[in-house]
C-alpha cells in the first residue's frame, strides 16, 4: 500500500496535471473563502493562493522548476490577456476625450511619482540592484511590470510579488487616504485607485460608483503604457 | 472562439516580433495590446465573439498572477534580508501616488469643467 502511494506520488510530482489542478484549485477555495468574508483586502485571492502553494511546495520538498511545468499554462495566457486589455481600454476613450490634458498630466505625474518614490526609498534603505530594479515598475499592472523588469534585468518574478502587494496595499488603504486628502470627485478618485493599484485598486473602484471604475481601469492600462515608456528610459539615463 | 484566440495570439506574435525587430525595451504583449487597440479604433466596435471569448479571460485575470507570484519562494533568502525597505518603498511611493494622481485629476477637471461651463455660458 506504502509502496502504491509512493509510486503514484512519484508519478504524478512529474506530470503537469498535479501542479495545474493544484493552483487552480487553490485558487478557486481561496476565492469562495475571500467572497464569503466581504472581500477583505487582507484575504486577497492571489496572496492567499501563493502562500498556500509556497507552503506546500516547501514541505513536500518540490522545486519551483517542477511546479512551473504545470502552471506555465496558466502563465502562458497572461500574454494573450494582456493583448486582450486593449478591449476595456477602447470602451473607455470616450472619458479620455472630456480631459485630454487632466488626464494626460495626472496620470503621468502620478506615475512618475510611483517609480521614483519606490526607487529612492528603497535605494535609502541600500537594496540591490536586482531588487531596485524589480521594485520600479510595481504600480503598473503585472504582465507589463514583469516584462519591463525582465527587460532591465531585474527578477520577474520577485516583481509579479511586489506587484501584488502593492494592489493589495492600494485597494485596503486608498479610500481611506483620498477621503483624509478631501478628494472627492468621482473621476479623480477612481483615476488614483487604478494608477497606483492596478487591477486590485480598479477591482475596489467598482464598489465606490460606476464612473470611478472606469476611471480606474483607464488609469490602470495609461499607467501600464506610460511606466513601460519612461521607466527604461529613466533608468538609463540615471542609473 | 477560434477567430478570438487567433486573433489575440497574432497580436502578441506580431508584438513580440516587433519588440526584437526593432530591439525596443518594452514587453510584446502591450506592443500587441497597442495593435490590438488601433485595430478596434479603425473597426470601429468590439466584434461580439472577441468581447465573450475575452471576457472570459479577463474575469480570471488575478488566477493568471499565481504561477509567477509562487516564484517568489526562489527569493525568501534576498526578501529575508531586505524586506523592511522594500515593504516601506512598497506602502510610501503607493500612497504618494494616490495621492499625486487623486489631488491633480481633482484641481484640473474642475478647471477644465468651468471652462467648458463658461464656453457654454458665452454661447
Amino acid at each position: 500500500m506504502t509502496t502504491n502511494v509512493a509510486s503514484m506520488w512519484v508519478y504524478l510530482s512529474t506530470s503537469p496535471l498535479l501542479h495545474l489542478t493544484f493552483t487552480i484549485t487553490s485558487f478557486v477555495f481561496a476565492r469562495l473563502v475571500y467572497r464569503k468574508l466581504g472581500r477583505p483586502a487582507l484575504l486577497n485571492p492571489v496572496l492567499i493562493t501563493v502562500l498556500v502553494i509556497v507552503a506546500l511546495l516547501t514541505w513536500t520538498n518540490t522545486s519551483y522548476e517542477a511546479y512551473f511545468e504545470g502552471a506555465q499554462f496558466v502563465h502562458f495566457l497572461l500574454g494573450p490577456a494582456t493583448v486582450a486589455l486593449a478591449i476595456p481600454l477602447y470602451r473607455q476613450i470616450t472619458l479620455v476625450k472630456r480631459y485630454p490634458f487632466a488626464l494626460t498630466v495626472s496620470i503621468v505625474s502620478g506615475s512618475l511619482a510611483a517609480m521614483i518614490s519606490a526607487v529612492l526609498i528603497a535605494k535609502l534603505g541600500d537594496v540591490g540592484e536586482q531588487t531596485l530594479i524589480s521594485i520600479a515598475p510595481k504600480s503598473a499592472t503585472t504582465p507589463v511590470a514583469m516584462g519591463i523588469a525582465e527587460q532591465l534585468g531585474g527578477l520577474p518574478s520577485l516583481t509579479a510579488v511586489l506587484v501584488i502587494l502593492t494592489g493589495i496595499v492600494g485597494a485596503a488603504m486608498g479610500p481611506w487616504l483620498l477621503d483624509k486628502l478631501q478628494v472627492t470627485d468621482s473621476v479623480a478618485q477612481g483615476l488614483a485607485m487604478g494608477l497606483a493599484s492596478h487591477g486590485l485598486g480598479t477591482g475596489r473602484a467598482v464598489f465606490m460608483s460606476e464612473v470611478a471604475a472606469a476611471f480606474a481601469g483607464l488609469a490602470m492600462g495609461l499607467n501600464a503604457l506610460v511606466t513601460a515608456v519612461l521607466l527604461p528610459l529613466l533608468w538609463h539615463w540615471f542609473m | 472562439m477560434l477567430e478570438a484566440i487567433a486573433v489575440l495570439l497574432a497580436c502578441q506574435l506580431v508584438g513580440e516580433l516587433i519588440v526584437i525587430w526593432a530591439d525596443l525595451p518594452l514587453p510584446g504583449p502591450l506592443i500587441g495590446m497597442a495593435i490590438m487597440f488601433l485595430g478596434l479604433v479603425i473597426y470601429g466596435k468590439v466584434p461580439e465573439s472577441l468581447d465573450n471569448a475575452t471576457k472570459g479571460l479577463l474575469d480570471q485575470l488575478s488566477l493568471l498572477f499565481v504561477p509567477a507570484g509562487v516564484g517568489v519562494m526562489t527569493h525568501l533568502t534576498l526578501l529575508g534580508e531586505e524586506w523592511v525597505p522594500v515593504i516601506s518603498s512598497l506602502v510610501i511611493s503607493t500612497l504618494l501616488a494616490l495621492g499625486v494622481t487623486g489631488v491633480m485629476m481633482q484641481k484640473l477637471s474642475a478647471r477644465t469643467d468651468r471652462k467648458i461651463k463658461g464656453a457654454k455660458n458665452d454661447n
